[in-house]
């Protein structure tokens, strides 16, 4: 199962690398990184067919944020789940993430045990 | 005035020391009747009595006297008048000093609010590295300690034990891992100590100071502000700085202040027109430039928003002036922004765009 995960941020990497290690040694999950909306709409179009099943993204990112690429991402691959994660807690980014179709909304300091629990209900399903 | 209350009256003035003795003013031949002169001047009158009438070159002469006293009368007046213009005008200025330190006080306050939320943004994702970075080296340590220990048992049972390769790769990552901790929590602290800087002002010396990597830094937290902020809009931020730039000599805490002032009103503006934007393929960008020539550096902030009206180009810069509603806007901060860059030596004008939008140019001396 193939997830993505988009931040402008390149420390996110080693990070989800290290902390979702287990999964992904033991060949659960997958995960691919982008570092910018753009980067990742052309990663998703590349793909033929997609295998993206899943994206986390930031929401303030230089060029397109995050929610841009909710939109953009719910328009050309509406398969594809997508979930929120931001330094941002206020509600007005949640509200707006949430009416645009977003499955879940984490804000950093991410907690990897609910991410964790997340990834775990959307591959049991 | 009779003659017992006379000299009831000298008696005392030789009492309190006013007069010698009264000899001098006690005749034998008093006269009872008296011929009075009055001489009025501008604020008084002299009055001269005598046994005879004076005569023309007498009242001349006392007539002069009166005048003399009169302008002497006058100087005093005029003196204590100007003495009290003086403490007036002195006291206006003491108040004038303290009301302009608490606006400058207050704009100072607005703008760290502008910053509060970028820096809570800002400090949210190296927490993020700190708190997460940490959990999973005490998650590794944990393991390197189980696999030691599956170690010490199959040595116990005479079996072949692991070859530590397991364990030298963890350790490779809790180092990484550590070093990572130590990065984001060095960037954590460089966003606290120049909030502090900005909010309680430093030495207010100039330092050499590399003047791009502050404005990546406070164009950085401006904008996270502007995004946290009430009605955020999506800006592509473009910084053209000069790579040659070295060190400019300038007062961080304030200079900061007049990025954060430009930025915020470019933003603004920016605002206002994708608001009234009908063709819905407006893309409001924010572009910074610095240029380093001889003498000087120059530094444009240049947005693509409405631009100014050439009715109010020349009013801008007036403390009080704003073209917002409410509470929206001070008027203070490009007045402010003018005298810190004058304070620097240098000059801050707004350019005349042929296309759109506004373009600031601040120039300053670099020796
Ligand atoms: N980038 C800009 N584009 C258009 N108008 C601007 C810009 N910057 C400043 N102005 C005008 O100058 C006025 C004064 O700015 P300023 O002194 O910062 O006060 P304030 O932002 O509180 O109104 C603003 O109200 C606005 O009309
Ligand atoms: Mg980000
Ligand atoms: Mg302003």
């Amino acid at each position: 199962m193939k997830f993505l995960v988009v931040d402008d941020e390149k420390d996110v990497e080693i990070l989800f690398r290290q902390k979702l290690r287990k999964e992904i040694s033991s060949g659960e999950i997958e995960i691919e990184f982008a570092f910018s909306a753009n980067e990742a709409l052309e990663l998703l179009r590349s793909r033929k067919p997609p295998d993206v099943m899943y994206i986390f993204s930031d929401i303030n990112m230089p060029g397109m944020t995050g929610l841009d690429l909710l939109d953009k991402v719910k328009v050309e691959f509406p398969e594809i789940k997508v979930s929120m994660i931001s330094a941002y807690g206020d509600g007005e980014n949640y509200d707006r993430a949430m009416s645009s179709g977003a499955k879940g909304f984490f804000t950093k300091p991410i907690d990897f045990d609910t991410l964790k629990e997340e990834i775990q209900g959307f591959l049991n399903k | 005035m009779n003659e017992a209350a006379f000299a009831e009256y000298t008696k005392n003035l030789v009492q309190q020391g006013a007069v010698g003795s009264d000899e001098k003013y006690v005749t034998e031949n008093r006269p009872t009747d008296l011929y009075l002169h009055f001489l009025p001047f501008l604020q008084g009158m002299l009055y001269v009595g005598n046994d005879a009438p004076l005569k023309e070159q007498e009242l001349q002469l006392v007539q002069n006297l009166a005048e003399a006293f009169s302008t002497a009368y006058a100087r005093y007046e005029d003196f204590t008048k100007l003495e009290a213009a003086k403490s007036a005008v002195e006291a206006a200025m003491d108040e004038l000093r303290a009301t302009q330190s608490q606006l400058v006080q207050q704009e100072k306050l607005a703008s760290l609010g502008q910053l509060t939320a970028g820096i809570a943004h800002e400090i949210k994702n190296p927490l993020n590295f700190v708190n997460n970075f940490s959990e999973v080296s005490i998650e590794m340590i944990e393991e390197v300690l189980e696999e030691r220990e599956k170690t010490r048992l199959s040595d116990r049972l005479g079996r072949e034990s692991t070859d530590g390769t397991l364990v030298d790769d963890i350790l490779k990552d809790i180092k990484v891992n550590l070093q990572k901790i130590h990065k984001h929590g060095t960037r954590a602290n460089g966003i606290v100590t120049s909030m502090l800087l900005h909010a309680r002002g430093g030495s207010g010396k100039k330092e050499p100071t590399d003047l791009n990597a502050l404005v990546r830094e406070y164009v950085n937290l401006c904008f996270h502000g502007m995004r946290a902020g009430k009605n955020p809009i999506h800006v592509e931020i473009v910084l053209d700085l000069d790579t040659e730039m070295g060190l400019t000599p300038l007062v961080k805490e304030d200079f900061t202040r007049v990025i954060i002032n430009l930025c915020t009103n470019a933003f603004d503006a920016m605002r206002s027109k994708s608001i009234s934007d009908q063709s819905g393929n407006y893309v409001p960008r924010l572009r910074i430039t610095t240029k380093k020539e001889a003498q000087t550096m120059t530094m444009v902030v240049e947005d693509n928003g409405p631009g100014i009206p050439d009715e109010i180009k020349d009013k801008i810069m007036q403390p009080f002036f704003t073209t917002k509603k409410g509470t929206e806007g001070t008027g203070l901060g490009l007045s402010i922004s003018h005298d810190i860059v004058k304070a620097h030596g240098g000059s801050l004008n707004v350019e005349i765009k042929e296309s759109e939008g506004s373009a600031f140019v601040i120039q300053l001396p670099i020796v």
